[in-house]
């Protein structure tokens, strides 16, 4: 099955107005926080994203949210989490049923016309209401697959497996993977899993506990500026330089499952291979997909991959691509990256990719 | 908050009624009459399953063919562990079959004894479902086969006589459903018979049922505050139409009722009163069954109309 054609080689398009991210929050993500509404979750991360650029909600020019109605088993989930914003009187606002990545792409499009200055982003998920591996099966091709019910984890295992047998990856290298994020975890308080994990039975082989992200509830948000306001608010702001997203054939079987060239193409679109990057926060839930990515974006062994643990740390569904995207932009804020690669992903086997470069003034 | 939070199991199932469009008609149809289709697409590719628009290029594709019953396993997972709802109540692989004849691969379960008797390459064959109404669940599984690749494959023109036209795709999803802190605040409150909302710390504003945010100030609201019992009808409907499963004689009066104290209107029914006599500013009281757990409707109290003005930021 031929990838997307590299024939018609794009140009990268240059945004017509510099946005950059000015802060990032996440909660402590948890295996099970029913002691706490969605609202009640998502607030304080909210706060602390206004708290660190001193802005009230009012002077937020654009906000855009993602979440599930499946996770949470509600229709309209999202309009509670609405409360805490503060969206009376009325707002800008916006919402995608994708993870908060996707919202970021909405409100970057925003500010790019220049209806906006500012924008808020968050986006959050209860996994441990119900059964996530069931939950994420409702998005599959409604005739042919999800009949079957087949599950996260068996379609991820699928794809490991097609990995082992094209000599991409063996079980060892994979635990490899696993362990270190875990280790590199150990640096981040909100993660989940930290530290030395176990890689466990098999959960759906070649997939081993260890291979799979581990379930939990958490949120984000992330605050967006333009041009001079974005240096008023943040020291050193983390400039979008590029950002695009792809996606490919949703039948999993006219998919070659080693390779994810809709990453590829996002990134080239968002000019990630004009210039190494010295960081990568690779959205992949599985051991297996971080072995995928890296190939395909031509990641090498000098790029600091997912130095905050990546999902393999802490997955909460519908925030973990914003999350890579706000682990990228706090690592040029600390400066201790120059220039980023975030990544989110969505769908069976890493099916639609979202790729932003980030760049720190010099 | 030391308050345990309260849960409940809640299922949500659906019957999703979808209709086919020529090609999965034709698919799913043939699925039934033991026979495999693909489509063409133009630069001579044939895709199991088949699809209506061409992946790559998005071109229209109608031309049907007929592939194999038998193919080779492309990739695989072992199972040990079937879920609710997936082909096999045994330890099964998942596949990914490449069927012969086909050029992509379709995904089903493969019936073997254990993970050391599949592999990526193996031959297998269609295990059909005893019955067969047009669904991908027609294939039970696949099964080892020890053969060449071979079958007939060639044109077929989709004709069959009472052809599938649409799938029911039935989903269920169970979860346990937990309010939060500020709702179960509520719902423990109202087993008492008592209604609670929640104060604004920066706005003031007194909320019921209380989420725990103010949509105002965007900020927490802790405070819990004691409302009513008694209120004041804001504004109100006649509802004449009777709905489904419910025992309430129309007409009859719905309507906002701002309680004592709070500072947003919740609704509920009215009754104890003709329902042409309900008006704005009525006085009305919870009145509660046996054994409810909210207050099965309002009714009026005899005190003197609220003034306008008591409730209008309410209305
Ligand atoms: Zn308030």
């Amino acid at each position: 099955m031929p990838s997307a054609k590299p024939s018609a080689r794009p140009s990268v398009m240059r945004p017509v107005r510099d946005i950059a991210i000015v802060a990032f929050g996440q909660t402590d993500h948890l295996r099970s926080t029913d002691e706490l509404s969605e609202v009640e979750m998502l607030m304080p991360v909210l706060h602390q994203v206004l708290a660190a650029t001193g802005l009230k909600t009012s002077d937020i020019g654009f906000t855009c949210s993602g979440s599930s109605d499946y996770l949470a088993g509600r229709a309209f989930s999202f309009t509670m989490a609405l409360d805490g914003v503060g969206a009376w009187p009325p707002i800008s606002e916006s919402h995608v049923e994708m993870d908060g990545a996707w919202a970021l792409y909405e409100a970057w499009t925003k500010l790019l016309t220049g209806e906006a200055d500012t924008a808020l982003v968050y986006s959050y998920g209860k996994s441990s209401p119900g059964s996530v591996r069931d939950v994420l099966t409702r998005q599959l091709d409604p005739y042919y697959v999800a009949p079957l019910w087949p599950d996260s984890v068996a379609l991820a295992a699928l794809q490991a497996q097609a990995l082992i047998d094209a000599g991409d990856a063996d079980e060892p290298a994979l635990a490899g993977v696993a362990a270190r994020s875990r280790q590199d975890a150990s640096a981040n308080s909100h993660a989940q899993l930290r530290g030395s994990v176990a890689q466990g039975d098999y959960v759906v082989r070649p997939l081993r506990t260890g291979d799979c992200p581990p379930i939990g509830d958490g949120a984000a948000a992330v605050i967006l500026a333009a041009g001079e306001r974005a240096r008023d608010l943040c020291e050193r702001p983390a400039w979008i330089r590029g950002i695009d997203h792809r996606v490919e054939a949703h039948s999993l079987g006219v998919r070659d499952l080693t390779d994810s060239p809709s990453s590829r193409l996002a990134a080239e679109r968002a000019g990630a291979f004009e210039r190494p990057v010295d960081t990568a926060e690779l959205h992949a839930p599985f051991t297996s997909q971080e072995v995928v990515l890296r190939k395909a974006l031509k990641l090498g062994a000098d790029v600091a991959v997912n130095p905050s643990g990546g999902a393999l740390a802490a997955n909460p569904v519908m925030a973990a691509g914003l999350i890579r995207l706000g682990e990228a932009a706090a690592r040029i804020h600390r400066g201790e990256s120059d220039r980023a690669l975030a990544h989110a992903t969505s769908g069976p086997c890493l099916q639609q990719n979202l790729v932003a470069v980030l760049e720190g003034d010099s | 908050m030391p308050t345990e939070v309260l849960r409940a199991p809640l299922v949500v199932e659906f019957p999703f009624t979808r209709s086919l469009g020529p090609v999965q008609s034709a698919f799913l149809t043939g699925l039934r009459e033991r026979t495999v289709l693909g489509v063409k697409t133009k630069d001579g590719r044939t895709l199991v399953p088949p699809v209506e628009y061409d992946p790559v290029t998005a071109d229209e594709i109608r031309d049907l063919v007929e592939v194999g019953a038998t193919g080779t396993v492309t990739t695989w997972a072992w199972n040990h562990e079937p879920r609710r709802g997936q082909p096999l109540d045994t330890p099964f692989a998942w596949v990914l079959v490449r069927l012969d004849g086909a050029d992509t691969a379709l995904l089903h379960a493969l019936d073997a004894p254990g993970p050391d008797e599949v592999r990526t390459g193996m031959r297998v064959r269609i295990r059909w479902a005893a019955e067969r109404t047009g669904a991908i669940t027609d294939i039970a599984c696949f099964e080892a086969y020890e053969g060449a690749v071979g079958g007939e494959v060639g044109p077929h023109d989709g004709e069959f006589s009472d052809l599938v036209t649409g799938i029911v795709a039935h989903a269920r999803l169970d979860y346990t459903y937990a309010p939060g802190r500020a709702q179960t605040a509520y719902i423990n409150a109202l087993s008492d018979q008592k209604t609670v909302g929640e104060r604004c710390p920066s706005c003031h504003k007194v909320y019921v049922p209380p989420r725990g945010a103010c949509p105002t100030c965007g900020v927490a609201t802790t405070e819990r505050v004691e409302v009513g019992p008694r209120g004041t009808v804001t504004t109100y409907c006649i509802v004449n139409i009777k709905a489904k499963n419910l025992d309430i004689e129309v007409p009859y009066v719905y309507a906002h009722i701002a309680l004592d104290g709070a500072d947003l209107a919740l609704h509920a029914r009215i009754a104890g009163i003709p329902y042409d006599q309900v008006r704005m500013g009525l006085r009305v009281e919870p009145v509660w069954t046996e054994g409810g757990r909210f207050p099965d409707h309002y009714r009026p109290t005899g005190e003197p109309d609220a003034a306008y003005d008591t409730y209008k930021e309410l209305v």
